[in-house]
């Protein structure tokens, strides 16, 4: 798992509720059996005029010159202010890849949809909650003030403005462990082997028909 | 006296450890597999050098990105060939055991694991897929994982969960005619929008539920996802006991009775607690069409578009207003008067058996109408095709003017060649009509089959009920 600690980085703000997974890497790229080389078609139907395809050259497509993402002043964004219910829709890991390897990696909403907050975690991608108040605040301030940038400090658990507001964040102590360390689940898991045939050997006399 | 809930219940028989900070190592009993979420999984188990923990717990298809017509041929797009030989290289490499292609049990994931009693009562149940939940329609905990959490089951058998808040979706009294599994969970997602469980596990309960057959039942789970709940579930019953019975992968034997025996505890206790309450009452529940492009822009039959103007929350307004602008919808609209391109009758959601009986009782002798370019049924597996043939469901759909394919995902998202093309308008039985879903500029609305097999016969929707 990648380490985030630390970050000062360019906000791009999204303001569309219930941001589905579908719009954040259609079903087409779906199709690739890597992890990586997402990032051109991060958001693909709203950031092109033209219909994309795998293995396009997507440089050579038309971007929609109206997606907040084409803006020349969100270029290098590294933080995505979105609205409620962000991530919504399949459980497709792709889409935090695509996030992570467009370089975005911090994300502030109000809410999200479960499976996408739980997958983002894996992928050094911070998914950050704030009081609706809080991100109507900060999406004021962002399209006000062109190379509008946030700090979030994982550690501190804060998001802190250019003019010195500080927003604090709630997350559960295992995932901020985790993600502070760069910890892979997997290798914790395998911590506890013993653990997990003792309930295997138990479970095989209560329930044998599970284990047919 | 305990006052557990169904979920409660099912989650403390596996925890194998449970930390301080309240996160559990679950044991997972049942993990499907299917080509688009797994390679990237197993890529992962191989560089670790690791092999599946109990590889008789798992089970593979391929169906997303499957051809439903001229099957023999192969895939013809090289990506998703890639992908599909991609996961029979990796079961054939680890010794899981797959459903391919030209497997007559092949199918949609959550079609096939049921109708194998793969997934049984009490189960916990996983895959790289959100709809995962439907399994939860017998008593079991099942949810949709992503592609790091599948290398995590292959890999130990766990998953490093939290627990979720305890809801509970009561649809109490008679479903009225017309009325199927479908319309409620339209209703239900209609009624607490697509964020309303977000954190939840959702037990749907009620006089209602306990009416719908056990694939009711999975449709109604199938979308607990879309109401943003990870896993939705079902008490067990008598229905659901004798859905497994002889069915392949289910006990048998000796061990039926007592697998029998520890279902029938599978239900919430009387007093139990819940977090968050919902009640509908069924008898005011109506065909449900949606008109937006979130499940939850959805609106009876007989009613209308509706209009933005009139909503008081400007995040939600623009929300609105985005949806019919890509809908290309108007407010006020009858929804009686949405006229449809093509038709769809498939998915995990509405592709078992008795939606296609369903449906073929509507289309029974009437035409497909002239407007309608394509009306296409695809079976939920290639069990579910073959009992339908055998009932003569085919030729119904066949003389109606219906194409009749191969089980696969198919237009539910368009991952193979079935798809809309821009500005076509779709009345779809899957679950999701998002931007795009059905083929970049398409537009869906999600409906029942007797809704969608109806809308092909006049062309645009009609109710159900009229008929
Ligand atoms: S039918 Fe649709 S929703 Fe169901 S698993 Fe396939 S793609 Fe997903």
């Amino acid at each position: 798992m990648k380490i985030f600690d630390k970050l000062n980085g360019l906000v791009v703000p999204l303001d569309r509720a219930n941001v589905d997974t579908d719009a954040i890497i259609p079903k087409q790229y779906l199709k690739s059996i890597e992890r990586t080389g997402f990032g051109p078609n991060l958001f693909d139907g709203w950031r092109y005029l033209d219909p994309g395809e795998p293995g396009m050259d997507h440089g050579k497509r038309r971007p929609n010159p109206d997606f907040v993402l084409n803006r020349p002043r969100y270029r290098g964004a590294q933080i995505l202010l979105a609205r409620d219910n962000f991530g919504c829709g399949s459980s497709r890991e792709h889409a935090p890849w695509a996030l992570a390897d467009y370089g975005l990696r911090a994300i502030i909403a109000p809410s999200y949809a479960d499976i996408f907050y739980n997958n983002s975690f894996k992928n050094g991608l911070l998914p950050i909650v704030l009081e609706r108040d809080a991100v109507d605040r900060l999406f004021r301030e962002t399209e006000a003030a062109p190379g509008y940038t946030l700090t979030v400090d994982l550690a501190a658990q804060t998001v802190t403005t250019p003019s010195g507001a500080v927003f604090q964040f709630e997350i559960d102590a295992f995932r901020k462990h985790c993600l502070l360390n760069g910890l892979d689940d997997i290798g914790l898991t395998l911590e506890h082997v013993d653990e997990i045939r003792a309930y295997e050997a138990r479970r095989r006399k209560e329930a044998p028909w599970l284990f047919v | 006296m305990p006052r557990n809930t169904l979920y409660d219940k099912l989650w403390d028989a596996h925890v194998v450890r449970q930390s301080a900070d309240g996160t559990g190592l679950l044991y997972i009993d049942r993990h499907l597999v299917h080509e688009v979420t797994s390679p990237q999984a197993f890529e992962g188990l191989r560089l670790a050098g690791r092999r599946p923990w109990r590889v008789g717990a798992n089970l593979a298809t391929a169906d997303h990105n499957v051809p439903t017509t001229e099957r023999a041929r192969g895939i013809a797009d090289p990506v998703s060939r890639l992908q599909v030989q991609t996961l029979d290289r990796n079961c054939h490499e680890f010794g899981i055991t797959e459903f391919g292609m030209s497997d007559p049990r092949q199918g949609i994931v959550h079609v096939i694991g049921p109708e194998q009693g793969a997934t049984l009562p009490g189960m916990t149940v996983v895959c790289g897929d959100s709809h995962t939940s439907t399994h939860g329609a017998f008593g079991a905990l099942a949810f949709g994982i992503g592609t790091s959490e599948v290398e995590h089951v292959l890999a130990t058998q766990c998953l490093i969960q939290k627990k979720s808040k305890n809801m509970r979706v009561r649809v109490d009294g008679a479903i009225p005619p017309g009325v199927t599994a479908k319309d409620i969970v339209l209703a239900i997602i209609g009624r607490i929008g697509t964020a309303g469980g977000t954190g939840c596990a959702i037990e749907f309960a009620g006089t209602a539920i306990e009416q719908l057959s056990v694939e009711g039942r999975m449709t109604v789970c199938n979308m607990a996802i879309e109401a943003g709940a990870r896993a939705g579930m079902i008490a067990v019953d008598e229905k659901t006991i004798e859905y497994f019975r002889g069915r392949p992968y289910a006990p048998r034997g000796e061990l039926w009775d007592p697998a029998v025996k520890a279902w029938r505890e599978l239900k919430s206790d009387p007093d139990a607690k819940f977090d968050k309450e919902v009640v509908l009452n069924a008898a005011e529940i109506k065909p449900q069409v949606t008109w937006g492009t979130s499940p939850e822009m959805v609106v009876p039959v007989d009613s209308v578009v509706p209009d933005p103007g009139k909503e008081p929350d400007s995040v939600k307004r623009t929300g609105m207003q985005q949806a019919l602008k890509y809908m290309g919808l108007e407010p006020g609209t009858p929804v009686r008067e949405i006229y449809l391109d093509k038709i769809f009758i498939g998915s995990c959601t509405n592709a078992r058996i008795e939606d296609l009986r369903a449906a073929a009782d509507v289309v029974k002798g009437k035409q497909v109408a002239k407007r309608i370019k394509l009306a296409m049924v695809v079976p939920g597996s290639g069990l579910v095709k073959s009992e339908a043939e055998k009932e003569g469901l085919d030729k119904i759909f066949k003389d109606a003017g219906f194409e009749w394919r191969d089980p696969g995902c198919s237009m539910c998202l368009a991952m193979n060649a079935d798809r809309l093309e821009p500005g076509e308008r779709c009345a779809s039985t899957s679950n999701r009509n998002f931007e795009g879903r059905q083929g970049a500029g398409g537009r869906t609305h999600l409906v029942s089959p007797a809704m969608a097999a109806a809308a092909a016969i006049a062309g645009h929707f009609v109710d159900v009920r009229e008929l």
